[in-house]
């Protein structure tokens, strides 16, 4: 009973924050929506049983994507007005093919039979001796490693990717020069005086 | 009792949801990329699904490399809005034509 309610509740909250997101006027507001829903999608997955991706989708989505977002939306001085002038000449297209979509893909999900699902050929059967994270732990150290180094990579790109587009060289700043720090000598910045008394330095 | 199919309508009803938040949002790049995000997420939780009802472990591990894939194209998507904000002064992108695509 407590986790039909809490099915109910989390699908409730996702599928009206989720609206809210594309429906929102301000975009600050439609992060701070989208995190909710991704709150909501983790206690979904901890329903079935995914802890170790509900705690993921929670770090990094919540943590890092949605943040990601928020800095954007605050950094860009954008006039969010002008950009909602088409909402209503594309709502009923959008409309029209959001609902001739859902209703395709809930029939298709009705009429769905999977027939005799072959539970012998499952790749990595989930067995109750290990807690979730360390059969997925096993699971991704081994037969997927490659996979989980080509995420790696990937993650790697796109970091290099946004740092080499979003960086420029700016005028007017006076930065660290490396290579001539290094190249400088003693003998070039400083030199030896034998003062003689009662004189001024001579600099 | 919560069967395969109460996951897979909330996770259709999340992806037409997205769909509909590209349509709409035309010329708000920033609400696009959130779209893109909700149908990935509605993704994740069909692969997460299938994955507790069969008792098959590689749906949640390949749910992990979704999730890697929405934060890197989050990650670019952003980082090439910000340029494109820097060079126009504006985000809409229904007026980007310099490339004549």
């Amino acid at each position: 009973m407590m986790q039909i309610i809490a099915f109910y509740l989390f699908a409730a909250v996702l599928i009206a924050s989720g609206a809210l997101t594309i429906l929102a006027r301000n975009p600050v507001h439609s992060v701070l929506w989208l995190i909710l829903a991704f709150f909501n999608a983790a206690g979904l997955m901890l329903l079935l049983g995914a802890e170790f991706i509900a705690m993921l989708l929670v770090i990094v989505y919540v943590g890092a994507v949605a943040v990601l977002f928020l800095f954007v939306v605050m950094m860009l001085d954008v006039d969010f007005a002008a950009l909602r002038s088409g909402f209503v000449r594309y709502l009923p297209f959008g409309a029209l093919l959001a609902v001739v979509l859902a209703a395709e893909m809930l029939f298709a999900v009705g009429s769905w039979q999977a027939g005799g699902v072959q539970l012998a050929g499952r790749i990595a059967p989930v067995h109750s001796a290990a807690s979730n994270i360390q059969q997925i732990g096993e699971l991704l150290y081994t037969r997927y490693i490659f996979l989980f180094e080509a995420a790696g990579i990937i993650l790697l790109v796109a970091m290099i990717g946004a740092i080499v587009l979003t960086n420029r060289p700016r005028s007017g700043v006076r930065r660290q020069n490396v290579a001539a720090q290094n190249a400088r000598r003693p003998k070039d910045a400083t030199r030896l005086v034998n003062q003689p008394v009662g004189q001024g330095v001579e600099l | 009792m919560i069967g395969l199919a109460h996951y897979l309508t909330v996770s259709t009803i999340l992806f037409v949801l997205g769909v509909l938040g590209i349509f709409i949002n035309r010329k708000n790049i920033i609400i696009i990329l959130m779209a893109i995000e909700l149908i990935l997420l509605s993704v994740n939780i069909n692969l997460v699904a299938f994955s507790a009802f069969l008792g098959d472990l590689a749906g949640q591990v390949f749910a992990m490399f979704v999730l890697t894939v929405a934060a890197g194209e989050a990650a670019i998507g952003l980082a090439i809005l910000v340029i494109y904000f820097r060079g126009r002064g504006t985000i809409a992108v229904d007026d980007a034509n310099q490339m004549k695509g």
